[in-house]
């Protein structure tokens, strides 16, 4: 009972952090059809550009400032960048992307070397914000809640809510209508693509200090964030709401599972031999392969239900 | 085939063939053994790429889990040649590659039965997802994948169909010329199949061509399946040639090399592939051991390849084939004597600062000592610094100038062409 409350809270901390990353990809690619391969390593920049502006001037101008810079970057990567190779169709934008990853990634390495930054939880932050069952519950895990939380509410109150929410929803579907009507629709892209990296830097700013800060960390946030943008389904926020508290339950739970196939299958009568391949495929706990089962959970939902959870097209 | 491709091809053997042999260590009587391992790599390197550009130059379609079938193929082969060695397979050293392609064929069958529902980005993302699932299990699973550690083999197995040991390199790298050609003659040929034609068709307007009766999932399925049974061949090469296959064989960086081979060397040319995997090849021996930096010079040439030339080096070459037809080449020269000062300034600039940034974090640490352009520098003085902005600064205003002025020449040339044409 202990290990499943405290898991599903990490597991909800986790998710909202994912949640955070996703959304913007996902606001991305349905609009503009760019699929950011670069947005793990906009993360990066998010806890890089935390910790430096931590380390200068405090956390709480940080959580300000490193969103501000990745926005920065963004617009400036979509008006400098992707503009230029938009003409030549999707699969240039994605390239484009993709080699943005390498230059970001080596510039990472570039300026901050190799090991971990000791980028902290905030002393203001760093108490035991409950007790459950003898386990605390860090202030700080509360306070990431507290930040995505809020950004959902604002992202939802702006798109539902506000003008530029409903130009950017009618950009989503219509751009060629949008644009007739004379919104400018380039405009509206480069503000989608700033503020998904915003998104994406908010995210680093607090996740950097509860995962770590590290060079690796791009090349591990990316494809799962891939993930669920693919198992939520494209062009929708909620889904992507959805597959990110999934994939974050699924990672959290998976860890404190030491089950295996095998174990379902002795109630039936069959004892696996755990000395060849499906034999050890069958043998082993979950804990082992949790990094595996959120790409199981997405080759599966695409060979079942190609659109995702509640994507509303295929691509 | 016509006799002048026969001829090129011939040509290309023969070069394959005579060229560990330009390389004699006289010390040893016998090529030089770096140059026969790097023409080995150079052989796998055109597998991957020209199967990789199956996809994306073809068909259009940009995958990112090539190297799931090469390191499929890989592994395969280890445990095929591992049966062998103990008198439980049959088959000569020299079909094992073809064991490997068939192996990638078959994962290729079922991963490419998911991914080909989509197409363009979504294809993108599946095959994101499978290549992590692949090289995720491939850490996780001992049995056949070994874990970090990898599977290891011995190739030397007394089946032969030459009465081969393959003890030395160099029958190694035969053996690689010969399945490298094979296989490319193979692609080749096949671009001019129908299911070639109709890849390209499904490429450049996918409605048009389901609206003629042709089913573009069935199209891009074919074709991927028939990429993961080239990669796989390639896979096979190599288990051969390190007798150990690890976890980079499957994993994402040789897929992105894949990758940037095919695009670099320019993906709408057949050759191009080629160009870009021995390009790749010869950088990645050569710069790597200079620079630790070298991640970030090849992303920089990717990204300007995208921008200024989406069909990459070969494209380049082709679009002066006009111009040299016309005769009218020689009104290039200038602009591109005028663009040489301004780029080698801009690349020094850029080369020192990237190396200057990076020894100060990673090469200090490790204590080495920093050498640019054949002379030691001290990073913590300022002239370097100096002289690297400066390069950097002036030769990127100038560098745009030039390229302005050469623009405006070019289009005046290729105007003239086209307007005789």
């Amino acid at each position: 009972m202990e290990v499943l409350l405290v898991s599903l809270l990490n597991g909800l901390v986790y998710g909202m952090l994912l949640f955070m990353l996703a959304s913007g990809l996902t606001l991305i690619f349905s609009m503009m059809g760019v699929l950011n391969f670069a947005h793990g390593s906009i993360y990066m920049l998010g806890a890089y550009f935390a910790y430096e502006s931590t380390r200068w001037i405090g956390f709480w101008s940080a959580l300000l400032i490193a969103p501000l810079l990745c926005g920065a970057i963004g617009a400036a990567i979509e008006i400098w960048g992707l503009r230029r190779v938009h003409h030549n169709g999707h699969i240039a934008e994605l390239l484009f992307t993709f080699g943005l990853v390498f230059i970001i990634g080596r510039s990472v390495q570039m300026a901050w070397g190799m090991l971990p930054m000791p980028y902290r939880v905030p002393a203001s932050l760093d108490f035991p914000l409950f007790t459950l069952y003898g386990l605390q519950f860090p202030a700080y895990r509360g306070f990431m809640l507290l930040i995505s939380a809020g950004m959902l509410g604002g992202i939802w109150l702006l798109l539902k809510r506000t003008r530029v929410g409903m130009i950017i929803q009618a950009a989503l579907t219509h751009p060629g209508m949008t644009a007739a009507l004379g919104h400018n629709v380039p405009l509206v892209f480069t503000i989608v693509f700033a503020g998904g990296c915003f998104l994406a830097g908010l995210a680093g700013v607090i996740g950097g200090n509860y995962q770590s800060t590290e060079p690796g960390i791009a090349d591990a946030m990316g494809p799962i964030v891939f993930v669920v943008v693919v198992f939520g389904g494209l062009g929708s926020l909620a889904g992507c709401f959805i597959a990110s508290i999934i994939m974050g339950m699924v990672v959290t739970f998976s860890v404190v599972i030491d089950a295996s196939i095998a174990d379902l299958l002795r109630p039936i009568g069959i004892v696996p031999r755990s000395d060849d391949l499906l034999g050890e495929i069958l043998t082993v706990p979950v804990a082992r392969i949790g990094a595996l089962l959120p790409l199981l959970m997405m080759v599966l939902i695409l060979f079942f239900r190609p659109r995702g959870l509640l994507g509303t097209r295929d691509t | 085939m016509t006799r002048r491709s026969a001829i090129i091809w011939l040509t290309l053997l023969a070069v394959a063939i005579v060229l560990p042999w330009l390389f004699y260590d006289f010390a040893h009587h016998r090529p030089a053994g770096f140059v026969i391992s790097m023409l080995s790599q150079m052989g796998m390197m055109i597998i991957l790429a020209l199967s990789y550009n199956m996809l994306l130059g073809q068909a259009g379609l940009f995958s990112l889990c090539h190297a799931t079938f090469f390191g499929f193929g890989g592994y395969s082969t280890i445990h095929f040649l591992n049966a062998a060695g103990a008198g439980e397979l049959p088959v000569p050293t020299e079909l094992m590659p073809l064991l490997a392609g068939l192996s990638g064929l078959g994962l290729a069958i079922v991963f490419g039965a998911m991914a080909t529902k989509q197409r363009a980005t979504a294809f993108a993302m599946i095959t994101l997802g499978i290549g992590e699932l692949v090289a995720t299990a491939a850490l996780m699973f001992h049995h056949f994948f070994g874990g970090e550690g990898g599977v290891s083999t011995d190739r030397m197995i007394d089946q032969s169909l030459f009465g081969l040991s393959y003890a030395s390199g160099i029958q190694v790298y035969y053996l690689i010329v010969g399945w490298t050609f094979v296989a490319a003659l193979l692609m080749w040929l096949q671009t001019m199949t129908p299911l070639g034609r109709m890849a390209n068709a499904c490429r450049d307007n996918f409605e048009r061509a389901q609206f003629m009766g042709y089913d573009p999932r069935i199209v891009r399925f074919l074709q991927f399946c028939l990429a993961g049974f080239f990669a796989g061949i390639g896979g096979g090469l190599y288990a051969i040639t390190y007798e150990i296959v690890t976890f980079d064989a499957v994993a994402a960086p040789l897929s992105a090399n894949a990758l940037l081979m095919a695009y670099i060397g320019g993906n709408m040319v057949f050759v191009g592939p080629v160009l870009g995997a021995v390009l790749i090849t010869l950088l990645q021996s050569g710069v790597s051991l200079m620079s630790n930096s070298w991640l970030i010079y090849v992303g920089v040439l990717f990204i300007a390849m995208v921008t200024f030339a989406p069909a990459g080096i070969t494209g380049i070459i082709m679009a002066h084939g006009p111009v040299w037809r016309a005769g009218r080449l020689s009104r290039l020269i200038l602009p591109y004597l005028r663009l040489v000062v301004p780029g080698i300034a801009t690349v020094a600039g850029f080369v020192g600062m990237v190396e200057l940034l990076s020894f100060l974090t990673i090469g200090a640490a490790a204590g080495k000592h920093l050498v640019l352009f054949g002379s030691p520098i001290d990073a913590n003085t300022a002239a370097p610094w100096a002289i690297a902005i400066v390069l950097l600064v002036v030769g990127t205003v100038w560098l745009r100038f030039e390229a302005r002025y050469f623009a405006r020449v070019w289009e005046s040339v290729a105007g003239s062409v086209e307007a005789r044409a």
